[in-house]
């Protein structure tokens, strides 16, 4: 059944746009849940697989957002010493590449410097570096125009040489292309994992002393895995901010990064499917609430729902939803906690 | 040097709130081993608390500044009793998950009752400041000074001279033996979370008549706090006191010399330049426990 799920998901989402008959209003909601989700997916890869948890994932996202938009916009700064810089504009999928070199090389600094402290150091150092970004965004007004927000940034064009080219400017369109690379992102993951880094990402989260003993390189391995898991949220950005079309420096605002969390820890953390539930329902928990309430009092839910999974589901939707699933062996523990239905926890 | 001078008085006010706001967070990592991201609502709690004493209650400026310390007390021994007790032996990033979630629930509380609107609380101090030589400083913010050292000083006497601050401190060093010892561990979490959380809201009920009260207002100085408690060593009270007017001083001369814009990042290119150099704080001696 868990081999199923996935691609039943997968087909559902993949037939959704039909039934919905083109309702711009679902179909945003479900672009800007995709990217999130895939932002989720790639805060997995830190929190979930080696236990490092990364609060300033959002800057990420954002330079992805930020190179991707000024790739394909072009721009001219002063730098002092009277060097200035001049770019002249770049196709947009030019933009979603750099988006994806940019943050990477970001998840390596950070990680470089951070994954010399654990626990809540880890925690700081990486709010710290969100916050110093998003204040770099808002002051450089040169180059990003500050609070006035990035706009006209062009729609991604995809080409086939010998098929011609697409621009994407329709919502079915960028439905499209976010299930696209999030599904690759999720193979991705799945690939990953399983691999032998993966075991060794595992073990450092399991007992990192252990881990070490068997020659395992922390640091190394550590670095790695955030230089991947910042791509892809570079990627996640850079797709926000072709679609959006206008960006401004509230994309690192740490509330997105706590929706990314309450996404991953809600869906099931260290598990695939995990953040791919976990986004969809906390991405549409807004649309469901929407009618109902204020966006305060749904902040007031998202908080209280975060609260009430710890308590409840500690290891989050999947997880716990498959252990009441799943029929009890006889012999067995009657406890949810003693199944492991995850494929990737073998 | 005119501006120099005036930029080390402004650092002095500053840095005893925040001073307050280190000290109140480190207390509760360093005895509970808990990332409290409730403090910066703590803070905004703190603020609004004095506001509505000021406005609503009439209680007057001096009386409604206890009155709020005291409420952030009750409210900081309400999180720790509701979510922080049952959670007791769980790994702390489940523990920094649900007070996130706490932080959200209320700071979303305070947005929806009282607004976005930024509200002013009304203080008794003249508007002409005080002119010392080429310096000039407002009552009102002297005033914020003194008070916040004398915070300090009185925490400093409740945990080294007082039977709470015995245990707190032996609950600090070993919680085990603290409870072998016929020490109430349980109690103690609960009043050290609550001193911590009414030393947050001690700070927003005196930086908030100097700036303006509103509900995101937490969120900086949440930021800044683990700045602070960073800066003097995860669990160090003294560090997070010198940490508080450290961070100050940064902001100060970073915004006088630099850029005013890059104020509020003084304190993050800290955290990031210590946790490169030094990375158990400025003022580490042995390993702390905690």
């Amino acid at each position: 059944m868990t081999r199923l799920l996935p691609l039943a998901l997968l087909a559902g989402l993949a037939l959704l746009p039909l039934g919905l008959d083109a309702n711009p209003y679902l179909l945003n909601a479900l672009i800007t849940t995709g990217i999130l989700t895939i932002g989720a997916m790639s805060l997995n890869l830190l929190l979930g697989f080696t236990g490092q948890l990364s609060l300033g994932h959002i800057a990420f996202f954002g330079i992805g957002a930020y190179v991707s938009a000024l790739t394909s916009l072009g721009f001219e700064v002063e730098l002092g010493f009277g060097i200035r810089v001049v770019h002249e504009p770049w196709p947009a999928a030019l933009g979603f590449l750099l988006a994806v070199v940019a943050a990477g090389l970001c998840g390596w600094l950070i990680g470089r410097l951070s994954f010399r402290v654990r626990g809540a150091y880890f925690v700081i150092v990486t709010i710290s570096f969100a916050e110093v970004v998003r204040l770099v965004a808002l002051n450089w007004v040169e180059l990003t125009q500050g609070p006035l927000a990035l706009t006209g940034i062009p729609a991604l064009t995809l080409g086939l040489p010998g098929l011609g080219s697409w621009t994407l400017r329709t919502k079915v369109q960028n439905y499209y292309l976010v299930l696209a690379v999030g599904t690759l992102c999720y193979l991705m993951i799945a690939r990953l994992v399983g691999s032998r880094f993966g075991r060794a990402m595992r073990g450092l989260k399991e007992n990192e002393s252990l881990a070490l003993s068997v020659g395992i390189n922390a640091t190394r391995t550590l670095t790695v895995a955030a230089v991947i898991s910042a791509a892809m949220a570079g990627a996640a950005g850079s797709l926000y901010a072709h679609y959006l079309r206008i960006i401004d420096p509230d994309v690192f605002l740490f509330a997105t990064t706590v929706t990314m969390v309450i996404m991953v820890v809600g869906g099931g953390k260290g598990t695939l499917m995990g953040p791919v539930v976990g986004g969809l329902v906390f991405g549409l928990l807004p649309v469901a609430l929407r009618p109902v309430m204020a966006p305060e009092a749904q902040w007031i839910v998202f908080g209280l729902v975060l609260i009430a999974i710890l308590f409840v589901m500690p290891r989050g939707l999947v997880p716990g939803l498959a252990g009441l699933l799943t029929p009890r062996r006889r012999g067995e523990a009657p406890t949810g906690s003693a199944i492991q239905p995850v494929e990737v926890r073998s | 040097m005119d501006q120099l001078l005036q930029h080390l008085v402004n650092t002095l006010i500053l840095g005893g709130t925040y001073a307050l706001l280190g000290i109140g967070l480190t207390l509760i990592f360093g005895i509970m081993n808990v990332v409290n991201f409730t403090h910066g609502a703590l803070y905004t709690m703190g603020a609004y608390l004095m506001y509505l004493a000021v406005t609503a209650l009439g209680l007057g400026f001096f009386l409604a500044l206890p009155a709020a310390i005291l409420g952030g007390l009750l409210l900081g021994a309400v999180i720790e009793f509701v979510l922080l007790r049952p959670l007791r032996g769980s790994d702390i990033d489940t523990t920094m998950l649900v007070m996130i979630g706490a932080g959200i629930v209320l700071q979303s509380g305070t947005l929806w009752i009282f607004g976005g609107v930024a509200k002013s609380v009304p203080t008794p101090f003249p508007d002409a400041p005080l002119h010392l030589g080429p310096v000039s400083v407002s009552w009102l913010r002297l005033f914020v000074l003194g008070a916040a050292l004398a915070l300090i000083g009185l925490t400093y006497a409740l945990i080294n001279r007082t039977r709470l601050g015995l245990a707190m401190r032996a609950t600090f060093q070993d919680h085990d033996t603290a409870a072998l010892m016929g020490v109430n561990v349980r109690l103690i979490y609960t009043a050290t979370f609550a001193i911590g959380s009414s030393l947050a809201a001690a700070a927003g009920a005196l930086l908030g008549p100097v700036y303006v009260v509103f509900p995101q207002m937490g969120g900086l100085a949440e930021l800044k706090a683990f700045a602070i408690v960073i800066l003097g060593g995860l669990g160090n009270i003294t560090g997070a006191a010198i940490g508080g007017f450290i961070l100050a001083l940064a902001e100060e001369l970073g915004a006088g010399y630099i850029s005013s814009g890059y104020r509020d990042a003084m304190g993050f290119l800290i955290i990031i330049a210590v946790l490169v150099f030094r990375p158990t704080g400025l003022f580490a001696r042995a390993e702390r426990i905690g």
